[in-house]
């Protein structure tokens, strides 16, 4: 079991582009994984590995059940399966009932994240029109992990960052252009 | 504040049901089983673990509850089309050179892929020469799936899987509408038998020409999903097929060397 980071970015609505600039910036030697949860449309999106890893300096693939989480990778959530994290941090899909009408879900993931790394968690939270991603927050916070949300006045879709605001307290509300220094960058105290 | 089941209480509780009920659960992936026992704790509002433990140790109706709630059970009809049409156009003609045709559904849950499976059949005009074993570790789904009794509310979207999946009859044909309940055809529940059976325990019943476990194995540790491959291998005539779920496979195990994969869906043939 590794002791490295994970960062988890949930995304809807407006969220894409958000993520590819985020994820531009990563160079190889990154030493922590980074798990995208993006509410995508399951009738065949399947570009969407190729179209990420031509963005990034970073290896990006779907999740594979039961594969280890390795650092220096960005993992994708396949389409219409939740994607949990294992205590001894490997992946596992689940097909139960869709999770504020997501699957994957946000907050599965999230939760189930908050669980496996702790302290060790970093989650954050981009532009959406649905209330996925509060719930995770709250649970990851209490777990002793760092909550990030994107600054709704600069989301293309304000609505999920501003429901995750209004339910919770945040660790840090951040303009997209601010977010890759700090939750990239060493954890803040 | 909610209390969390940590892991720790739910190996406790895992093997508390091993020894009381014979039933294990320790070898299931425990992410997805936490968050069904979490579910289960919030919904039936225990005041501290100590005493959920308690009364799964000692209530039996509650430790079947307990079975039906953190199985996850979520089906649908013809679900992943390619999958069904490759079924139809590569797998079905083969079987129908058989004199008599056994097909086993792991895992069937309620049973919409076992009657999706007999609709292919039946177009393929052997249905009359198949029998479909449906098998679930979960009793309360094995008796709707005997019903054939389906949510009209789903039927819009097993349509469209019919279509795709490169069916020409009108969908509608198969049931009977009833308010908000779909009823389907007893001529295809005929030649289905449903029974209990747990995977992780309970040996091989029969011999099978194709075996479909979908979306069961993502549920269970890498040892355990072995252990039912080889189940699956003992259980399946030599040429036989196995298909998994979309995001399964059988890479990781001895079955690999022995299995030739047919496309590129999750199907795989014995012995080629
Ligand atoms: C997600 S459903 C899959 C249903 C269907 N095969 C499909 O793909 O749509 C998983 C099923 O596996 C069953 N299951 C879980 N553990 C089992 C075991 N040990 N033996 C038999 N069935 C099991 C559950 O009760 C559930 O109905």
């Amino acid at each position: 079991m590794s002791n490295n980071r994970l960062i988890v970015i949930g995304g809807s609505a407006g969220s894409l582009h958000v993520m590819f600039d985020l994820l531009s910036g990563l160079r190889p030697g990154f030493p922590d994984a980074v798990l995208i949860v993006l509410h995508r449309n399951t009738q065949s999106d399947t570009g969407l590995e190729e179209l990420m890893s031509a963005k990034t300096g970073l290896p990006c693939k779907e999740v594979e059940e039961k594969e280890p989480v390795l650092p220096g990778i960005i993992y994708l959530c396949p389409p219409d399966y939740h994607v949990l994290i294992e205590k001894q941090h490997t992946f596992s899909l689940d097909y139960s009932e869709r999770v504020n009408f997501s699957r994957p879900s946000i907050d599965v993931t999230f939760k189930s994240a908050a669980l496996a790394y702790g302290e060790s968690l970093t989650a954050v939270l981009l532009s959406g029109a649905n209330a996925d991603g509060a719930g995770g927050l709250e649970f990851v916070k209490q777990q002793g992990g760092l909550t990030v949300v994107q600054d709704p006045s600069t989301a293309e879709v304000s609505f999920m960052p501003e429901y995750a605001i209004a339910r919770g307290k945040i660790d840090l509300v951040l303009r997209a252009e601010d977010m890759p220094a700090v939750i990239f960058g060493p954890r803040p105290v | 504040m909610l209390s969390i089941i940590q892991y720790e209480e739910l190996e406790i509780l895992l093997n508390d049901l091993d020894t009381r009920y014979g039933y294990d659960f320790t070898e299931y992936s425990k992410a997805s089983l936490q968050r069904r026992v979490q579910r289960l704790f919030a919904a039936d509002k225990f005041p501290s673990f100590a005493e959920f433990r308690y009364r799964l140790r000692h209530d039996p109706h509650y430790f079947r509850r307990f079975v039906e709630e953190i199985t996850v059970n979520v089906t649908e009809m013809l679900r992943d089309p390619a999958f069904y049409r490759v079924l139809r156009t590569v797998i079905l003609p083969v079987l129908a050179t058989y004199p008599f045709i056994r097909i086993w559904h792991a895992g069937c849950s309620t049973g919409e892929e076992v009657y999706s499976m007999a609709i292919l059949l039946k177009e393929a005009g052997i249905l009359h020469k198949s029998l479909l074993y449906g098998t679930d570790i979960n009793p309360q789904v094995i008796e709707k799936a005997r019903k054939g009794i389906f949510p009209m509310s789903q039927m819009q979207k097993y349509s469209e899987n019919y279509i795709l999946s490169g069916g020409l009859k009108d969908f509608s044909s198969y049931y009977t509408a009833n308010y908000h309940l779909a009823r389907f055809d007893a001529a295809l529940g005929e030649k289905m038998v449903f029974s209990t059976h747990n995977l992780a325990a309970d040996s091989s019943f029969n011999e099978f020409q194709l075996i479909l476990c979908r979306n069961v194995l993502i549920y269970f540790e890498r040892d355990l999903q072995n252990k039912v491959l080889n189940l699956f291998d003992t259980s399946l005539e030599n040429l036989g097929y196995l298909a998994l779920g979309a995001k399964e496979s059988i890479r990781f195990s001895p079955l690999d060397s022995r299995y030739r994969q047919v496309g590129r869906e999750k199907i795989w043939r014995k012995g080629l």
